[in-house]
C-alpha cells in the first residue's frame, strides 16, 4: 500500500531522521504495488530506508544535519590550530561552558515553538540563582531549598510574562523586553539588599558541585550504561512494536544503529570525563552539569513529543486559529510553555551561580539571553513558530560553546568571539532558509 | 411552501424518508442586513447537496449558522426528524456535522497523523498513542479511497492542495459525522486535483454520509452533485434533483434569482418571502 512509506520514529535522537518524512515523492508505480502486495518488508529494508533519508534532506528537512556538520567544522578547524582542543581536559571544560548556553537554549525552545519570544530569561536566570544564593547563603538553608526556590521563581516570573501576553494579547518581544528591564532592577535591588557588596557568594558544597564537582569514575559509568539501556530499550521496543503493527517503522538494523550510535556518544563521552585532566591533583569524572543537561533534554524532549501538550504547542505555533477550531486552548498551553521557560531559565541560573561560585550584580542577562536565542536558532529552532526541539539547543549551544572555546584558546579577543558567533549564527539561519526554499520548490 | 413540497414529491434517487437536515424558515439577520430569509432546505443522507449562489447570497451565512457558528434569528433546524438548537460549533460536532472551510485549518509543520487526530488525540497511559493513530488514519484514508499520499506520516505543508483537502475531509469523516459541508473543496485545484476531490466527495456521498458542497464552479456542480439548492439574495428560490436543471437554467437562477424554464409553480421565489 502506498501509505508505507519510510519514517524514523520519533524522538530519534541526535540522528536527524527526527523530522517525519516527506520522503519519496519519485518512487514509482510498480515498486509501490510491489512493496504494497508482494514484498511488504522491502520498504523496512536498510537500503530503502537510507534511501529515504536522503531524499528528506535533499527536500529541506534535514533537521540537525547542517548544524552537527557545523561542529564537527569546528572541531576540525580549533583542533588544527591548536592541539590543545580536543584534550580531555578542555573538552570538559567546554562541555562546562556550554551547559549554561544550552539550558537557556533550551528555556527559549518552548516559547520558540509556539512562534514567541522571551528575552528575560537571561536576568531571570540571574534573579533566580540570586534568591538560590540568598535562601542557601544567606540564610542556611538546605540546597534543594535554594534551588527549588531559584527554580520556581523563575517559573513565577514565566507565568506573569506568558499572563500579560496572553491576557492583553501583546507581544512577547515587548513584554519580555521590559521583563529584561524590570528584572535587572529586581537583581539589582536583591543583591544590594542583601548587603554583602554587590556579590552573593556560594559557599553550599553541593550547590557548588552543580557546575564544579565531578561523579566517581564508576558512578559515570554506571549512569552512562542505565541511560544507554533505557533509552535505548525504550527505542528498540517504541520500533517493534511499529514494525509489529504493520506501520512505518525503521528496519531493525536502523534501531540498532541508532542504539549502538548512543552508547559509542555515552562511552565516549564518560571516557573523556573519566581521563585525569588535573594539572596538580588527579582530577576525573563526569562532571554532574552534564547529567543536569542530559536531563532536562530529556524530560522535555520527552514532553515536547510524547504528550498532548507539546504536540498542542507545535498546532499553536504553525496554526493557531487551526488548533483553536480543533478544540485546543490556547491560552493555557501558551502559559504553560512560558512557565517552563521560566523554570529551565532557573535551573540555568543556578547553574552559572554555580560554576562562577557566586552571583554578582554585573551579570550581562542581555548578552546571556542573546546567546540563548543563537543557540537554538543555530541548533535549527524557527522564530516564526512551529518548529523547535530541545536537541536543538543543545547541538546549537555546543556551537557557540565550542566557538568560545576555541578562540580563547588561541588568545583571539572577545572581540573576534563576538564576530565568528554572529557569522556562525548569520551561516545557520542562511542554510536553514536556503533549504527550506528548495524544498518549496521542489 | 411549494419548494418544500416539491423537494418531497420528487425526493432524491436514492428515495430517503426523511431528510437528515432540514431546515425550516432559518433567518439570520445582521443588524438590518437580512442575510438570510426564511430558507427551507432538506438535506437529505448518502446525497451530495450543491449549494451555489452569487457573492453575497448567504451562502457562507447558511453553513456557519448550520455549523454552530451563528445562531439563527428565527427558524427551526430539525436533525434525523427532530428539532435541534445548534448554538456551538461543538453542538454540531456531537451531532455528527463536520465542516470542512476554505483554508482547511491544517498545521503544516505536522503530519497527515498528527493533523487528523488535532484536538481529539487517543492516549494510552496519558501519552500519546502514535500506533492506534496511525493505524486509524491509514484506514480512514484508504475506506476513503485516497491514494495519492506516499505515506501518513508526511507532513502536511509538503502535500498537494488536493491532498490537504483530502486530509480535512477524512479528519472530518473519521470522527463519524454524519453530515459534511466543505466550503469550495475545488477553488484554486488544478485539473487532477479537482477530480481527486470530486471522487472523494462521491466516496463520502457513498458511504451514507449526507454532503453539502458550495461551490462556484458549475462544472463541479454538475458532476457531483445530487441535488441543487440555489441561494440569492438571502432566499432559496431553487432546489431539488440535479436531473431538474440544466447550465443555464442554474446560471439564470443564481443571477437573476428566477428561471424561464422553471417547473415551479411561478410563485416559488415569492412565496418564500414574508
Amino acid at each position: 500500500m502506498a501509505l508505507d512509506e519510510e519514517r524514523s520514529g520519533p524522538g530519534a535522537g541526535i540522528l536527524p531522521t527526527d523530522i517525519p518524512g516527506t520522503a519519496s515523492a519519485e518512487i514509482d508505480g510498480d515498486s509501490v504495488i510491489d512493496a504494497a502486495i508482494a514484498r511488504p518488508e522491502l520498504t523496512n529494508s536498510l537500503g530503502e530506508y537510507v534511501r529515504a533519508l536522503g531524499k528528506r534532506v535533499r527536500s529541506g528537512e534535514s533537521g540537525v544535519l547542517p548544524v552537527l556538520g557545523g561542529l564537527i567544522l569546528l572541531v576540525i578547524v580549533f583542533q588544527v590550530q591548536d592541539s590543545v582542543f580536543l584534550s580531555a581536559g578542555n573538552l570538559v571544560n567546554l562541555l562546562v561552558q556550554g551547559s549554561v548556553f544550552i539550558l537557556l537554549g533550551m528555556a527559549e525552545i518552548w516559547v520558540l515553538v509556539l512562534g514567541e519570544i522571551d528575552l528575560s530569561v537571561g536576568y531571570s536566570a540571574g534573579v533566580g540563582a540570586t534568591i538560590a544564593a540568598i535562601l542557601s547563603t544567606t540564610h542556611g538553608l538546605p540546597w534543594y531549598v535554594a534551588i527549588a526556590g531559584g527554580v520556581l521563581t523563575c517559573a513565577v516570573i514565566g507565568a506573569v510574562i506568558g499572563g500579560i501576553v496572553i491576557v492583553f494579547r501583546l507581544p512577547s518581544f515587548i513584554v519580555s523586553l521590559a521583563a529584561l528591564l524590570g528584572l535587572q532592577g529586581v537583581l539589582l535591588y536583591l543583591i544590594n539588599a542583601n548587603g554583602t557588596g554587590g556579590t552573593i557568594r556560594i559557599t553550599d558544597t553541593v550547590l557548588s558541585d552543580l557546575a564544579n564537582g565531578n561523579m566517581s569514575v564508576a558512578a559515570g559509568w554506571i549512569v552512562m550504561i542505565a541511560g544507554v539501556v533505557l533509552f535505548g530499550g525504550i527505542t528498540f521496543l517504541r520500533d517493534r512494536h511499529r514494525r509489529l503493527s504493520g506501520l512505518v517503522a525503521p528496519p531493525l538494523a536502523v534501531s540498532l544503529l541508532k542504539i549502538a550510535v548512543m552508547a559509542a556518544a555515552g562511552v565516549a563521552l564518560v571516557l573523556v570525563c573519566n581521563t585525569d585532566r588535573g594539572a596538580l591533583e588527579p582530577v576525573q569524572g563526569v562532571p554532574y552539569v552534564v547529567l543536569i543537561v542530559v536531563g532536562v533534554l530529556a524530560a522535555w524532549t520527552f514532553l515536547l513529543g510524547r504528550t498532548r501538550f507539546g504536540r498542542y504547542l507545535y498546532a499553536i505555533g504553525s496554526n493557531a486559529e487551526a488548533a483553536r477550531r480543533a478544540g485546543v486552548s490556547l491560552g493555557w498551553n501558551k502559559l504553560w510553555a512560558f512557565v517552563l521557560t521560566g523554570a529551565t531559565a532557573g535551573i540555568a541560573g543556578v547553574v552559572y551561580a554555580s560554576r562562577l561560585g557566586s552571583i554578582s550584580n554585573n551579570i550581562d542577562g542581555g548578552t546571556l539571553v542573546l546567546y540563548a536565542v543563537a543557540s537554538a536558532v543555530i541548533g535549527g529552532a524557527s522564530l516564526f513558530g512551529g518548529r523547535g526541539k530541545p536537541v536543538y539547543a543543545l547541538l546549537g549551544g555546543l556551537v557557540i560553546a565550542t566557538i568560545y572555546n576555541g578562540m580563547g584558546l588561541l588568545g583571539l579577543a572577545a572581540a573576534y568571539q563576538y564576530m565568528v558567533t554572529a557569522l556562525v549564527l548569520l551561516a545557520a539561519v542562511t542554510i536553514d532558509s536556503l533549504a527550506r526554499r528548495g524544498r518549496s520548490g521542489a | 411552501m411549494s419548494i418544500v413540497a416539491e423537494d418531497r414529491a420528487t425526493g432524491g434517487p436514492g428515495g430517503p424518508g426523511s431528510p437528515l437536515l432540514g431546515l425550516r424558515g432559518i433567518s439570520k439577520h445582521f443588524g438590518a442586513v437580512r442575510a438570510l430569509n426564511h430558507v427551507d432546505l432538506d438535506v437529505p443522507a448518502g446525497q451530495i447537496t450543491a449549494l451555489v449562489g452569487d457573492n453575497g447570497a448567504g451562502k457562507s451565512t447558511l453553513i456557519k449558522t448550520i455549523a454552530g457558528i451563528w445562531a439563527p434569528t428565527g427558524g427551526q433546524i430539525t436533525w434525523d426528524g427532530a428539532p435541534v438548537d445548534i448554538r456551538t460549533p461543538k453542538e454540531a460536532d456531537q451531532l455528527g456535522i463536520a465542516t470542512v472551510y476554505q483554508d482547511l485549518a491544517l498545521c503544516d509543520n505536522l503530519d497527515i497523523v498528527q493533523n487528523m487526530f488535532l484536538g481529539h488525540e487517543v492516549l494510552s497511559h496519558g501519552l500519546l498513542d502514535e500506533t492506534e493513530m496511525e493505524l486509524t488514519a491509514k484506514q480512514t484514508l484508504s475506506d476513503l479511497s485516497v491514494t495519492t499520499v506516499q505515506s501518513v506520516r508526511q507532513l502536511v505543508g509538503s502535500l498537494s492542495g488536493g491532498q490537504r483537502q483530502s486530509v480535512a475531509v477524512a479528519r472530518a469523516v473519521m470522527r463519524d459525522a454524519r453530515l459534511v459541508i466543505l466550503d469550495e473543496p475545488t477553488a484554486a485545484l488544478g485539473v487532477s486535483q479537482t477530480a481527486q476531490v470530486l471522487d472523494l466527495i462521491h466516496t463520502l456521498g457513498a458511504k451514507g454520509i449526507a454532503v453539502i458542497v458550495i461551490s462556484h464552479n458549475l462544472n463541479d456542480v454538475f458532476e457531483v452533485a445530487d441535488r441543487l439548492a440555489v441561494l440569492y439574495l438571502g432566499r432559496l428560490v431553487s432546489s431539488g434533483p440535479i436531473a431538474e436543471y440544466d447550465r443555464q437554467r442554474a446560471v439564470e437562477l443564481i443571477t437573476t434569482g428566477t428561471s424561464d424554464g422553471d417547473p415551479a409553480p411561478a410563485g416559488s421565489a415569492t412565496d418564500t418571502e414574508g
